[in-house]
């Protein structure tokens, strides 16, 4: 069933970047939004738009009743979820199904599979995909726990069965931690969870994300190669860039491979990001979760392949087979996004919400800039910070760098602080120059450079 | 005249720093500067509001989990 009516249940730059896709298939839009994005661009370039309710998320764009709704007021015969919110909400995703519209995205099963860490990695060692050495599933007593520490090695996470968001996590250099740490972890998830569960990991040191991108139809995937984004202040993505600028071809070939397998394994529809843990030094690679939806840094691999993410997920949302073969997705030069939050860098990333006095945006050779912003906009304070990215190609990462910091320059949002200082002192740094870097590097470096930070 | 205790910033104003946690201050309670009286949630970042005046709280103007503006007075106090 081919789509009609789209209705977008998200806002900010996504929301915008999905009307984009919808207009060029020829697809008529509905925008929902709450009272404080009456003024939102995505509102402005949407065919139709309903107020779906107050500022806070869970009376609006958490609400699946609302948002329904405004589907059946409106006619529409289709929802995008965009990235956040409810995009991978699986009783979301089966509600919209149940109401008789297309969700544009995986089926709520893979959602279900995939949002659950311990089937997450069942499914992704039944598909022969390597995950990071540890207990399979829960340590029943302190002997088996030695056992799996002494087999994956020192140093080992202890982590809590029902934890999640860095909560309840120990790490145990050697054995005599871990016995003092298991029964205190044990304790503590007791308390925290109401579940006192446990089960070990190894901890990767300066460890790279790289993420493999992945498209479906429900029969057939494929995967449009990788991304780097080992660049992240408090585990949120700071820089990323297609390919890696460290991983040698060979192993790419096996990466990539084993992502299309798990999504073979679950007959992914849509598009889906496969995250890795990857070690430089062992050229190991270790599958650590799956978002089964669009992301925010999909643009690189836009831009280094040619493929349309959002245009191919809303067809084969509409029924269509994928409209490329494997062999046809080729790399192409190097692709780098910067997000531009309205965030101080200067004072330690403090939010920045205000009003758009003056906007310039960059244009030129291989320069994207995905935004919802335009001159006069006034930032509400209630959403994530994101206000734009910035995305720039060219033919090596060398050259890719330098378009970056050509962008960044022309770039001007006025009327509240952002972090492009932090980009373009990213981009004058040795290292990130070299791609010599890691998860964790970015954050002392954060300490170190503060200067480099005013805009 | 009525003291006001104002926002510093917008976003979101908490009288709780958790859901199943009990409110920060009530009214009647006695508040010394620096006491924290709740919290603004400002692009998913979280910033404790601290009194700049000492006095008993008369009431809260702004509700727990309300919308408010830099500026806006969330706490009347004698």
């Amino acid at each position: 069933m081919k789509i009609k009516k789209l209705l977008i249940a998200n806002r900010g730059e996504i929301a915008v970047r999905v009307i984009r896709a919808a207009k060029e298939l020829g697809i008529k839009t509905v925008q929902v939004h709450s009272s404080a994005d009456t003024e939102s661009l995505a509102v402005k370039m949407a065919d139709e738009a309903v107020n779906i309710g107050p500022p806070p998320a869970a009376k609006s764009y958490l609400s699946i009743a609302k948002i329904l709704d405004a589907a059946h007021q409106t006619g529409a015969d289709a929802v995008h979820p965009g990235y956040g919110f409810l995009a991978e909400n699986a009783a979301f995703a089966d509600a919209v199904e149940a109401a008789g519209m297309i969700f544009v995205g995986p089926r709520g099963d893979a959602i279900r599979t995939m949002g659950d860490k311990v089937a997450a990695r069942v499914a992704a060692l039944n598909a022969g995909v390597p995950c990071v050495p540890g207990s399979e599933g829960r340590v029943d007593d302190h002997e088996q726990a030695k056992r799996i520490a002494t087999a994956i090695g020192f140093p080992v996470m202890i982590k809590a069965a029902a934890g999640g968001g860095g909560r309840g996590i120990r790490i145990a250099q050697n054995m005599a931690e871990l016995e003092t740490m298991m029964p205190q972890a044990s304790a503590e998830a007791q308390a925290a969870f109401g579940d006192g569960g446990l089960y070990l990991e190894k901890v990767i040191e300066r460890a790279r994300h790289i993420e493999v991108q992945i498209l479906g139809d429900g029969k057939r995937a494929i995967h449009c190669f990788e991304r780097e984004c080992s660049l992240q202040r408090r585990r949120q993505k700071v820089w990323e860039e297609a390919p890696s600028p460290v991983l040698p071809q060979t192993v790419r070939e096996k990466l990539c491979a084993s992502a299309v397998a798990l999504a073979q394994a679950v007959n992914y529809r849509g598009a889906g990001t496969l995250e890795y843990l990857y070690d430089d030094k062992t050229h190991e690679f270790y599958f650590i979760e799956m978002n089964t939806r669009i992301q925010v840094e999909h643009p690189v691999t836009e831009m280094i392949t040619g493929i349309d993410l959002v245009r191919e997920m809303i067809l084969v949302a509409g029924g269509a087979a994928l409209s490329v073969a494997q062999n046809d997705v080729r790399m192409n030069g190097h692709a780098i996004e910067v997000r531009i939050n309205a965030e101080d860098p200067a004072k330690n990333f403090m939010p920045a919400p205000g009003t758009v006095t003056a906007l310039a945006v960059p244009g030129g050779p291989g320069t994207r800039f995905d935004t919802m912003l335009y001159q006069g906009y006034q930032v509400p304070p209630f959403y994530d910070s994101l206000l734009g990215k910035l995305i720039v190609w060219d033919n090596s990462r060398d050259a890719a760098i330098n378009r970056m910091i050509r962008a960044l320059h022309e770039l001007r949002v006025e009327g509240l602080a952002t972090t492009k200082p932090l980009h373009l002192a990213l981009a004058a740094d040795a290292e990130v120059r070299a791609g010599a870097f890691h998860t964790r590097w970015l954050e002392p470096w954060l300490e170190q450079n503060l200067d480099k930070l005013k805009s | 005249m009525a003291k006001h205790i104002l926002s510093p910033l917008p976003g979101t104003f908490y009288r709780k720093s958790a859901p199943d946690k009990p409110h920060y201050k009530n009214e009647g309670d006695i508040v010394a500067i620096g006491d924290v009286i709740g919290l603004i949630e400002v692009m998913k970042s979280f910033n404790e509001v601290k009194a700049d005046q000492a006095g008993k709280i008369v009431k809260f103007i702004a509700d727990n989990e309300e919308p408010v503006m830099a500026g806006q007075p969330l706490v009347e106090i004698a």
